[in-house]
């Protein structure tokens, strides 16, 4: 047969090999390498010249910030703080800082497996959040009294994105179960809620819990502006996550719940100790790709009127002084939630290798 | 008594009961309580209010519109917006996506890293932050005065883009889309039915296209009236030629930009679904690599990628209602100012949803025939 007369593959490791396959496999991989490598190459450039070599960086040196030149990085020295904490008093910045630190700890610890439980996560969550709110409303410990119309910046956002996470949970957990659930009204009500809630746009959800809910509940229901958004936010969030807790409920071998009710257990203790643990852990990656959406989501309050960071971002170029200087403040402003959505989407990303690997 | 509710059918029945009483009578004081506003208000319900004149203007829209329209005429000109800027953001959304998504699946390092860099840097930030971007870019151009020539023909400013126009209806456009509709699709059953006649099918509908342009052109038109009209500067502004705001490009650059990089993600993922033995087949029953990507990799990995596909459409569809923060004024937007202006909150939010419906469902119906006819044929059928 022709076996005997074939030549070993030829071997491709090495770095030129390694070349000749990524960049020079052909004589138009070899074209597309050059020109398209000039390309990145003169980005790159045109960008470190135009965010730091070109740059100016003090507030002091304002005068030299010229149409068509570096970045003026002078309005981030001028209006950061502005940016970064809104209308929160000068003084007290320190707490909005603590505030969002508390919640980003937070968030970092709730990525340790150690703390993945059905009680142990939900109480992490309750006391980052319980101290973001001491620290940012306070009221004790002398810390004087700061209400929730001078919250802005990055803290409002974090306080957005960590509520409507903390109180949207449960609630998907709620949902899922009762769209899953074996009474035909419980499930419909269930399943009508979360159909017409994800076919709205998220901005339609919000203005109604603004503008539409004051018209249609008593005077004493209608709390903090804020407070309806955020509901309102939570529920939409819930809405998305019950599917992907539902999509987790299912992909779990019914044989797990016939054994835990032949010895006995109760719907609650079945779906605490036995559902609810593998349904959170093959539904990681969706949950994750969740929050990544929700954190980017934050923005849209903008619109109706609050002042979190994209608003305040908004605020500074608003004005005169410092118009001229909307990319350097865009920039600013896309490089803080990149951080945060990236970080998160990496972890995801992690996350999804390591369940592949079979390890989690 | 109590004893009956330890059996699990009556504790079903006494849950369902909670829960039905709870919605309903939710529903029910919601209603009465906003009736309650209105009377207060001297608000009249119904639909009554959308033969008014809305007496506020839009400064954008496919249909005549003034302040002296109806709310109805309004609405419509701002769901024809949603549609318009969502349709095109959808097409170049997905154009772009493409794109993208085989820049990352080649094997060239420095596609890759384009891919890569592309993705990363428009899927992590915020939707509406772009927009915000996209139109500061647009209205810190030069003035009318001062606008960038491009070719003589068109001025960009920041009052928008300013292009010769065709002096056409219209009743001219959507007869010619109509026509072009009906021509594509003869041509494509002509073309897949595999007679003698198929290989004329397409020379034929490019024929029957021109034929039909011609004839809009010559017909229904006054014949002394210019076919273009070139924008001229007068004063601060420009007068003539068709003119493209800076609220709709920013809108459908954004959502191009964004949408691009997550359909970027599922063509990539559609594309490395395909499983390797099924081009090592393809190649070992001597297809060339054309006929592998046209008969086998394409079709298999569009298949993998369409549910995702319809999802990102319909998520893209409601991200156009961020339009009202630059102020372009889509079906969102202009349902909230006749809140604003006329009070009907029940009866707007009402239409809110119900537009929305409508397009999601559209959308979602489009896609599941498209899934249909893509699906693999079993055997059986």
């Amino acid at each position: 047969m022709a076996e005997a007369s074939l030549a070993p593959p030829a071997v491709d490791r090495g770095p030129l090999a390694w070349a000749r396959r990524r960049l020079f496999s052909s004589w138009l991989d070899g074209l597309v390498t050059l020109g398209f490598g000039a390309f990145v190459l003169w980005v790159f450039f045109e960008a470190l010249d135009w965010a730091v070599l070109g740059a100016v960086w003090s507030l002091e040196d304002k005068e030299l910030c010229a149409p068509g030149g570096g970045a003026c990085w002078s309005v981030i020295e001028a209006r950061g703080r502005l940016i970064l904490f809104g209308l929160y008093p000068f003084e007290q910045h320190w707490r909005s800082t603590l505030a969002c630190l508390v919640i980003v700890l937070t968030m970092g610890l709730s990525c340790v497996p150690r703390f993945w439980g059905v009680r142990r996560l939900p109480l992490l969550w309750l006391a980052g959040f319980g101290g973001f709110m001491l620290l940012m409303y306070g009221g004790v410990f002398g810390l004087s009294v700061v209400t929730t119309e001078q919250w802005g910046g990055l803290s409002l956002t974090v306080l957005i994105f960590a509520s409507v996470v903390v109180i949207g949970m449960p609630l998907s957990v709620l949902l899922a179960l009762a769209r899953r659930s074996d009474m035909p009204v419980i499930r419909g009500v269930a399943g009508g809620i979360i159909d017409v809630v994800r076919s709205l746009p998220l901005l339609t959800i919000l203005f109604a819990a603004a503008v539409v809910v004051p018209f249609v509940v008593p005077d004493w229901a209608q709390g903090d502006k804020l407070v309806r958004v955020i509901l309102a936010f939570a529920v939409f969030f819930a809405c998305y996550q019950a599917e992907i807790i539902r999509a987790g409920l299912q992909a779990i071998p019914p044989g797990q719940e016939e054994a835990a009710m032949a010895l006995g257990m109760k719907y609650w203790r079945r779906v605490i100790d036995i559902l609810l643990p593998q349904a959170f852990r093959s539904s990681l990656p969706a949950t994750i790709n969740q929050f990544v959406i929700t954190f980017k989501e934050t923005s849209i309050v903008t619109i109706i009127g609050f002042f979190e960071i994209m608003a305040s971002g908004n605020a500074a170029v608003g004005t005169g002084d410092w118009a001229g200087q909307f990319i350097e403040v865009y920039v600013f402003v896309g490089a803080i939630y990149f951080c945060f959505v990236f970080g998160l989407s990496r972890y995801g990303a992690y996350l999804e290798r390591r369940a592949r690997l079979g390890q989690a | 008594m109590l004893g009956i509710l330890r059996t699990h059918k009556a504790r079903a029945w006494l849950y369902q009961g909670l829960a039905l009483a709870a919605t309903l009578g939710l529903a029910l004081s919601f209603v009465l309580i906003a009736r309650q506003n209105l009377l207060d208000q001297g608000i009249a319900t119904g639909f009554g209010f959308l033969e008014r004149s809305t007496g506020w203007p839009i400064n954008f829209a496919l249909i005549e519109v003034s302040d002296r329209s109806p709310y109805w005429r309004m609405l419509t000109a701002g769901l024809l917006n949603t549609l318009l800027v969502g349709l095109l953001g959808l097409a170049s959304a997905t154009l772009v996506g493409v794109a993208i998504g085989l820049i990352r699946i080649s094997s060239n390092l420095v596609l890759n890293v384009i891919g890569t860099t592309y993705v990363e840097i428009f899927r992590n930030v915020p939707l509406i932050l772009q927009a915000f971007f996209w139109y500061a870019i647009l209205t810190h151009l030069p003035s009318p005065r001062r606008a960038i020539p491009l070719m003589d023909i068109g001025f960009l400013s920041n009052r928008g883009l300013v292009l010769p126009a065709l002096d056409i209806s219209a009743a001219d456009v959507f007869l010619f889309a109509a026509g072009t509709a009906l021509i594509l699709y003869g041509a494509a059953r002509l073309g897949g039915a595999g007679t003698r006649a198929s290989r004329w099918a397409w020379p034929l509908a490019l024929a029957a296209l021109a034929a039909l342009f011609v004839l809009l052109l010559l017909t229904g038109r006054t014949p002394e009236a210019p076919l273009l009209t070139l924008p001229e500067l007068r004063g601060l502004r420009f007068v003539g030629g068709f003119e493209i705001k800076p609220e709709f490009t920013a809108l459908l650059i954004a959502i191009t930009v964004f949408g691009g990089a997550y359909i970027g993600e599922i063509v990539r993922g559609g594309f490395l679904s395909v499983d390797k033995g099924r081009i090592e087949a393809a190649r070992a029953l001597g297809l060339k690599g054309f006929q592998i990507n046209r008969f086998v990799r394409i079709p298999l990995a569009l298949r993998a990628m369409l549910p995702a596909l319809a999802n990102q459409y319909v998520w893209l569809m409601k991200a156009t209602t961020i339009g009202i923060a630059i102020g372009f004024p889509d079906y969102f937007m202009v349902v909230s100012t006749s809140i604003n202006q006329s009070g009907q909150t029940m009866e707007l939010m009402a239409l809110l949803m119900g537009g929305f419906l409508l397009v999601n469902y559209g959308i979602g119906f489009v896609m599941n025939r498209v899934n249909a006819r893509l699906a693999i044929k079993d055997r059986a059928g």
